[in-house]
């Protein structure tokens, strides 16, 4: 036993005295691991723990394993699959509208000659993107009531008569559509634009010397270069939609009841936590939600072809 | 194809075709009609608390109040339960602070070593960041909630410094900083002089690393400042932050809550006001440093 021990102690000893090369790769060896380790801990505690411990509640129940209990609970509960209805509904609105609009107005920005009106642009559309959570959609609440608003005089056009009918069930995804493209779509039209800039201009100069036109150039030039930028914004808001909560909950607050407090996934979650004390059904909502997040992160990082080197 | 070459970049309007320069116009139309759409929402924000709620009612919705108005108005809100409102800034403002310093301190360290360093593992981390970074903040609240509360850290304010200060996505920007803005040989350079690993970092990357600082501090600083639902859950009451506040104050607005019974009330234009004051730090923030800000956004994404 004991030789064993000291040759495996010769050995090290031997690895350990090195040329001055191998001392430096060490010392930076070293060095990288006590870098990484307070945000390692952090990665471990908030983000792996929180994921693994709902994991853990939502296969059990009173500490005791019961298979797909929570989650055949929480499937046949009433309010669940009205929740992936709404939810559903209002990524299809606001992913054709972030696709169209932005794409859209990217081209259209770039295509201005004037820097400062199209500078100018860009910091107006990106403004907004100051605003998220509750402010965005207490700001919204106002527009959103015909009574103060500043366009009521469009909210009458299109036939809303009061805060209530403003947020009406069939008008909702669309409200709620809005808020979120109000917010975000300015710090998208700036990715894009940057991705715009990136394209060659000998390659728009060669297209428009064979006589293609502006919306020509854009369909089969300027939009298969931004492909994959779409598809990033895609995803990411994809991943973010179904997370929607701070919207309903807050216009629920505001609309009397006409905005369910389970109008969405989080809600629900939320509600299975906070009023029915039910930890287990909360985790199973949450981990079906995350479970769809990581894989769309996972897909995205390997096949999306923006983080090559990692 | 005849259509309208509206899209060249410089070209002299006089240059222009009848139909070039409709197509053109028709673009501008688009644009403008898009700021308007991004911009009127804001401008009524301002004038709003310089009026009252009657004016909000009945006057022209850019008509200005007045001065007097937004004293009152400013008045009503500061006294608001003995002026809960500044309670609710300044746990912002501390829950924003202690998250950023915490945040700048772990995550420009691992981004340089995840750059500049080789170590066991380091691919796995790099990996696992990637995928934790595009996962939506708002799908871990729920389970870090669970998790908290496991450990009885619920109303503590540590439950949301910790979880504000885990950051992926600025240990991400400062990685892609340090791979392509400082060379390696730099800092091999450096060491063949002598200096030791630490010296390296602190005289050599840390010096280089200013933008890279302000950009994570920004971005830290305003998502965290606009975060809703993890405070909501982790931080009730009066150690909420002024997000979970405001949404608090709309229980008090009448307009919204005509069967609420609460003694002590909020107006359509207090509540405007309160809307702007929570906004304001981060649009400060936004209005200055719109250039780092949009520079940060493309190097996300961008790795050549």
């Amino acid at each position: 036993m004991s030789t064993i021990d000291n040759s495996a102690a010769t050995a090290a000893v031997a690895l350990e005295r090195p040329k001055k090369g191998m001392s430096i790769e060490r010392a930076q060896g070293r060095i990288g691991v006590l870098f990484a380790t307070p945000y390692t801990l952090f990665l471990i505690a908030f983000g792996i723990l929180p994921a693994l411990y709902a994991i853990y509640l939502a296969f059990t129940k009173k500490g005791a394993f019961v298979g797909f209990d929570n989650f055949l609970k929480v499937f046949k509960d009433y309010r669940f699959w009205p929740a992936v209805e709404h939810v559903g509904i209002f990524i299809v609105v606001w992913l054709v509208l972030l696709v169209v609009l932005v794409v859209t107005l990217a081209i259209l920005v770039h295509s201005i000659g004037l820097r400062w009106f199209s500078g100018t642009m860009r910091f107006v559309y990106y403004i907004p993107g100051a605003l998220a959570g509750a402010s965005s959609v207490m700001l919204w609440l106002f527009v959103l009531d015909p009574t103060v608003s500043p366009v009521s005089w469009l909210l009458q056009a299109l036939g809303i008569e009061s805060f209530v009918g403003a947020v009406d069930a069939s008008r909702l995804p669309i409200v709620l559509a809005v808020i979120a493209f109000w917010t975000g779509a300015g710090g998208w039209i700036v990715i894009m634009y940057g991705a715009l800039n990136n394209i060659s201009k000998d390659v728009i100069e060669a297209a428009r010397v064979d006589g293609a036109g502006p919306v020509r150039i854009a369909w089969s030039i300027q939009i298969p270069l931004m492909r994959k930028w779409i598809a990033y914004m895609v995803i990411m808001s994809f991943a973010g939609g179904t997370q929607l909560f701070v919207e309903p909950r807050v216009l629920a607050q505001a609309s009397r009841g006409v905005v369910g407090q389970d109008y969405s996934l989080n809600q629900l979650a939320f509600l299975y936590a906070f009023k029915q004390n039910d930890f287990n059904g909360s985790a199973a909502i949450s981990l079906v939600l995350l479970a769809v997040a990581v894989t769309l992160s996972i897909y995205f990082v390997f096949k999306g072809g923006l983080f090559e080197r990692a | 194809m005849s259509a309208p070459n509206s899209e060249i970049v410089g070209t002299r309007l006089k240059d222009l075709t009848p139909g070039a320069w409709l197509g053109r116009a028709f673009g501008v139309l688009i644009l403008i009609v898009f700021a308007l759409f991004f911009v009127v929402p804001l401008l009524w924000l301002l004038i709003a608390p310089t009026k009252t709620d009657r004016q909000l009612l009945l006057e022209a919705p850019f008509a200005l109040g007045d001065l007097g108005t937004l004293l009152s108005n400013w008045q009503s809100l500061m006294t608001f339960q003995g002026g809960l409102i500044w309670t609710w800034i300044g746990n912002s403002v501390f829950y924003c602070v202690a998250a950023l310093v915490i945040t700048l301190c772990i995550s420009i360290p691992a981004g340089y070593a995840l750059a500049m360093t080789e170590f066991r593992g380091r691919k796995l981390l790099l990996v696992v960041t990637l995928i934790v970074m595009l996962i939506p903040s708002t799908a871990l609240v729920l389970p870090i909630f669970l998790e908290l509360s496991a450990v009885r850290l619920i109303g503590n304010p540590l439950s949301a410094i910790l979880p504000f200060s885990f950051y992926p996505f600025g240990v991400y920007l400062t990685y892609i900083y340090f791979s392509t803005a400082v060379s390696r040989d730099l800092l091999s350079a450096a060491r063949l002089d002598g200096a030791s690993e630490w010296q390296v970092f602190m005289k050599i990357a840390m010096p280089l690393s200013t933008p890279v600082i302000a950009l994570v501090g920004f971005f830290s600083f305003t998502g965290n400042w606009n975060n809703y639902f993890l405070p909501y859950v982790t931080l009730p009451g009066r150690k909420a932050p002024i997000q979970v506040g405001l949404a608090e104050l709309l229980s008090n607005v009448p307009a919204f809550n005509p069967t609420n019974a609460a003694s002590t009330t909020i107006t359509l234009s207090a509540l405007a006001l309160a809307t702007l004051l929570a906004i304001a730090p981060v649009l400060l923030v936004f209005l200055f440093a719109q250039r780092y800000l949009v520079s940060g956004m493309t190097a996300g994404g961008t790795k050549e």
